[in-house]
């Protein structure tokens, strides 16, 4: 009779080798099913010396294999010198083609006619055993031999015509390599743009086409393989490609039948198939874990495997998120176990609503928990900060006023305007005086947006909270969401790209606008020319003239960088006004404030310096360098002083960068808003400080990201240069570069190119260096608003 | 605009109020001392005056150390610099009240020439740090230098293939341009920016004489074409100069001020020695 073994493990993925190596540590009879004759395909298929992220960074692994961040080749061997040490029964050549049979008694099939026999069956086949390909029967050809799915190593290919079909991370990958091998590559893309890749690989390609590094042709599709071309239907008709080869990477998909017949249910619509807390499908006995349930990152899956296998065993392990998060609760006051208290905050807290307690657990990785005393703040007014706090327990006070303070209670949120807008704080909070402390989570930026974009219930509490917020601020903290319902209701959110129009001048509308993120100029025609009359940074509103006085657009309201804004219905916020005297005053006000400002800058000449400032970008930027022509003697000390604080390099190009009339605005960073250069860092190491400095950590990886996503050119990769003597031993001996000035860097093993950028000089006393060292008062380094208010005053 | 404060503004004018005053100090000390045997450096009001201008001087040097301490401290080298220049220019009172009006051939009247020479050289600078940088920018109108010589090389690219559609008379112009544009140099040349013998501007003199003589439209579009190729390059060629020029006039100075200042120091050493070991 054949072996009943305990568990069989159907793939060699990071999910079933984890899992393989768990049952053989813990002495489970096990059996693990590979279709290839080598362990884990997929890794084994990545590009020759790809570099493999070890993403989310904060989760701990909690496998017997060994993983980090590290090249494909490197952890390949990890896995096999794991195996074989833990001496991991391995059946390669093993395409399994059916599982039969219920818990305890399972048959497997191979597709030899081999049959296996086990208790448990652990499905980790991921997906890419099953890649999307060309269908041969609408695409004569494609069966002809020249086309792969896959590219094993990019320097097979040199001088050779090669079509990369597809507009994912794999094709735009796999395109860039190829074309820096010196191939003549075109990249086949369906739609009008590269929308579905990771942004940094969005960037990459962008270039690429840009440099004309390789081609592009999009809005393509294949509609023939010939021997050695391809032909594609595009807009402007059909065209033939010349190709030695096409590279075909269009994902990859669950293999549903086999997945079906084994035991797991796809739900309507659903991707993966349907499993429960403990990673067991529909079908008892039969688990799924990794990519295939919906986990397509390493770490997850290798955790999952070793978990699986203590569930099957019944001895299950707390999974190791929740160890992580066990250590975080205990500052909770009557915190007992995980679970209840992932459920009581489910319960308490609106914006989690939408998620499962899988992933508000490792949600709550990326959070802190913070307790305060009774008066103990959470933040303060004007402080730098992005992150968003959520009140778990207890409530919190937002002294407006020393009469007018606010209130909030569990289950609120608040900080969402420096997640929004990347704006300073605009009030301090505290834990309530009367009360008996609060529990509040802080969640980072970068998992707050995610919590935002993967929760449409998230996104609208968000945003609706959000506009009554700012127009409690700039209106009145009387107003209640009651009084607001029907206008926020009504709300609109819009987006708008730079130098798109808000509002026109002389236009009939009578809506109001509340700027979320980004900011706006306003201007009139004044003879055939725009004239800026006011920048309105994120925060405001607009279009308050119109509304009140029915009258026609006064003036024209454009985009200056990407912005987000919400339209407010013209009757309702009137209905509202005219309910509400005390508000209507408030408004009014503000618009004679507005008005009157609108008058004192007609001075033609402030008005073109302000519209230049913020053509240049200078309206997304929270500290910018603008330099004062007329008083710049060109000694280049800012430079200098620049490289000399930052271990040789200068992250300031003073003669580079556009210029108007007297104002020059060189290459450095501005430390926008919202960053682009932090959009797309894999190791997370740009970061903003408590003073809005954004700056790169030691974790940079040097992958170039922030370079190419930085619209100012202000990022640079670099190596350091060698390090030289100070002033006097270059005063009394010479030596070749002075004070400032250093030797070319060459980049080594050691001295690996690393970004490098402003970090506004948040190490040194004083300020920045480029400032400091500016002998005529030529430099000045600060946010648009205090920039404005300077110029116009100074008229 | 006044986004910007200049160095000779900072702190609304501190510096020059705190000269003026010390100056006006010195000034009602001097006349209402009056010792016998006249005004002069040894008596203890010259001794003092003496001593302050001595202090002022060495601090004064000291800019130039300070300038290149990059990020120390938490000061502008603007304050500096004002500082620098104000109390710089009331040494010429200060110095002058020490010597009592005595002059003659000796070391201490050469400190005294060398230290005017220093401050005058200043007042250069000064006056060439107000009146260049803004002429730099009208010179440039917004474009950078590296553009400009970028653009230069991509003129050449096209002036060679003007020069081949066309007759071989033009070939000199494309050459003269090509081989004898010459932006920099020496000192004078670098200083004075002159275009006078740029070989752009030759160049296009003989591409305008030649195409006159042209007949086929086709070559005489062509020809306009190396006409305004020519003189565009001309331009930025004298743009360059003239933005080398300027400068070179905000640095010129410092060739006198810096070793002059050197000098005086060393002769300062001179006068002080002498004056208490062999009075």
């Amino acid at each position: 009779m054949t072996e009943i073994y305990e568990i069989a493990i159907v793939g060699s993925g990071p999910a079933g080798a984890s899992a393989a190596a768990r049952a053989a540590q813990l002495g489970v009879s096990h059996v693990l099913l590979e279709r290839t004759d080598h362990l884990s395909d997929t890794i084994f298929k990545y590009q020759r010396g790809k570099y493999v992220m070890a993403t989310p960074d904060n989760l701990p692994l909690q496998s017997d294999l060994r993983f980090e961040a590290d090249t494909r080749e490197n952890i390949l061997g990890w896995w096999d010198d794991g195996m074989e040490q833990f001496g991991v029964n391995v059946k390669f050549n093993a395409e399994v083609t059916g599982v039969e049979g219920e818990k305890g008694d399972f048959t497997i099939t191979t597709a030899a006619g081999e049959t296996v026999k086990a208790k448990h069956v652990i499905m980790a086949i991921g997906l890419q055993g099953n890649l999307r390909q060309l269908d041969a029967s609408s695409i004569p050809g494609a069966d002809n031999g020249l086309t792969e799915y896959q590219l094993d190593d990019p320097a097979d290919y040199w001088d050779k015509d090669v079509i990369v079909i597809g507009a994912g991370d794999a094709a735009i990958e796999n395109a860039v390599a190829l074309a820096q091998n010196d191939n003549r590559v075109t990249i086949v893309n369906r739609k009008r743009e590269f929308a579905r890749a990771k942004s940094g690989n969005i960037s990459l390609i962008l270039t690429a086409i840009k440099d004309e590094l390789l081609e592009c042709a999009y809005n393509a599709s294949p509609v023939k393989v010939n021997d050695n071309s391809m032909v594609l239907k595009t807009p402007e008709g059909e065209r033939v490609v010349p190709a030695d080869r096409v590279i075909a990477r269009l994902g990859a998909i669950a293999p549903r039948g086999f997945v079906e017949a084994a035991g797991g249910v796809f739900e309507d619509g659903a991707d993966y198939p349907r499993v429960n807390e403990i990673y067991e499908s529909d079908r008892p006995g039969v688990f799924i874990i990794g990519a295939l349930a919906g986990y397509p990152l390493i770490k997850h899956c290798m955790n999952q495997g070793y978990e699986v296998v203590h569930t099957i065993i019944g001895d299950p392990v707390e999974s190791i998120v929740r160890q992580e998060l066990a250590k975080k609760f205990t500052i909770i006051p009557g915190f007992t176990d995980v679970q209840s208290m992932l459920e009581r905050i489910k319960a308490n807290v609106p914006l989690f609503q939408g998620l499962t307690l899988l992933q508000l657990g490792e949600f709550m990785l990326d959070a802190d928990i913070h307790f305060r005393k009774p008066g103990e703040t959470f933040m303060e007014k004007d402080e730098a900060g992005d992150s968003l706090f959520v009140i778990h327990e207890g409530g919190v006070e937002i002294p407006v006023t020393p009469e007018m303070i606010f209130r909030l209670d569990q289950g609120a949120f608040f900080g969402e305007m420096g997640l929004i807008m990347g704006r300073r704080r605009t009030a301090t909070v505290m834990a309530d005086r009367s009360g008996q402390g609060a529990v509040c989570i802080e969640i980072p930026r970068t998992a707050a947006l995610k919590l935002i974009a993967s929760s449409p219930q998230a996104k609208k509490v968000m945003d609706d909270t959000a506009i009554l917020r700012q127009l409690q601020t700039f209106l009145s903290p009387d107003l209640t969401a009651d009084d607001l319902r029907e206008v926020i209701d009504a709300a609109i959110p819009k987006t708008y790209s730079r130098g798109e129009t808000l509002i026109e001048e002389g236009d009939q509308g009578d809506s109001l606008y509340v700027i979320r993120s980004g900011s706006c100029t306003v201007s009139r025609k004044v003879g055939a020319s725009d004239v800026v009359l006011a920048y309105v940074p994120a925060g405001q509103f607009v279009g308050e003239m119109a509304l009140l006085y029915h009258q026609t657009r006064s003036a024209s309201v454009r985009a200056n960088v990407p912005t987000e804004a919400v339209e407010l219905d013209g009757a309702l916020f009137r209905s509202l006004l005219d309910a509400n005297p005390k508000l209507r005053a408030v408004v009014d006000a503000k618009a004679r404030e507005r008005a009157e400002e609108n008058q004192k800058q007609g001075d033609d000449d402030i008005s073109r310096k302000i519209e230049f400032m913020t053509s240049v970008g200078l309206g997304e930027a929270t500290n910018a360098i603008v330099i004062d022509e007329d008083l710049c003697v060109r000694c280049d000390y800012c430079e200098k002083a620049c490289a000399d604080t930052h271990d040789g390099v200068s992250r300031l190009d003073r003669a580079s960068g556009p210029t108007y009339a007297n104002i020059h605005v060189p290459i450095s960073c501005r430390h926008c808003e919202q960053p682009h250069c932090m959009a797309d860092c894999p190791p997370n190491a740009l970061q903003r400080d408590p003073d809005g400095a954004v700056y790169v950590n030691e974790t940079c990886i040097g992958c170039g990201n922030c370079e190419r996503n930085c619209p100012y050119d202000a990022i640079k990769m670099s190596a350091l240069p060698e390090p030289k003597g100070g002033l006097f031993s270059w005063l009394l001996f010479g030596g070749k570069f002075g004070p400032g000035e250093a030797a070319k860097p060459k980049k080594s093993k050691e001295n690996k190119e690393m970004s490098r950028k402003c970090d506004l000089c948040r190490d040194v006393d004083g300020g920045p260096s480029c400032v400091k060292a500016c002998p005529t008062g030529a430099v000045i380094r600060m946010g648009p608003e205090e920039l404005f208010k300077r110029i116009r005053e100074g008229a | 605009m006044s986004a910007h404060t200049s160095f000779l503004a900072h702190e609304r004018f501190k510096w020059f109020k705190l000269s003026a005053w010390l100056c006006l100090i010195c000034i009602v000390i001097y006349s209402w001392y009056s010792p016998i045997g006249g005004r002069n450096g040894g008596t203890w009001v010259g001794y003092g005056l003496g001593g302050l201008g001595l202090l002022m001087i060495l601090w004064l040097s000291w800019l130039g150390v300070k300038k290149r301490g990059f990020a120390q401290g938490n000061h502008t080298i603007r304050g500096w610099t004002s500082a620098h220049v104000y109390l710089g220019l009331s040494l010429i009172i200060i110095a002058t009240l020490h010597t009592g009006f005595e002059f003659g051939w000796n070391v201490h009247t050469l400190a005294y020439v060398l230290m005017m020479t220093v401050i005058l050289s200043g007042g250069f600078g000064v006056f060439a740090y107000l009146r260049y940088p803004r002429k730099m920018s009208e010179n440039m109108s917004g474009a950078s230098a590296s553009g400009l010589r970028k653009e230069m090389s991509d003129l050449d690219v096209r002036l060679q293939r003007l020069a081949q559609r066309l007759p071989d008379s033009f070939a000199e112009a494309a050459r003269l341009s090509i081989e004898s544009t010459k932006v920099g140099g020496g000192f004078f040349k670098l200083l004075g920016g002159s275009s006078r013998s740029c070989g752009s501007a030759r160049g296009r003199d003989i591409a305008r004489e030649q195409a006159a003589s042209l007949i086929d439209p086709d070559q005489q579009s062509v020809a306009t074409e190396m006409v305004s190729t020519l003189s565009r390059k001309a331009e930025i060629a004298s743009r360059l100069r003239k933005d080398l020029s300027f400068k070179a006039m905000m640095d010129v100075w410092l060739w006198l001020h810096v070793p002059m200042t050197l000098g005086l120091i060393a002769s300062l050493a001179a006068h002080v020695l002498i004056v208490f070991f062999y009075w």
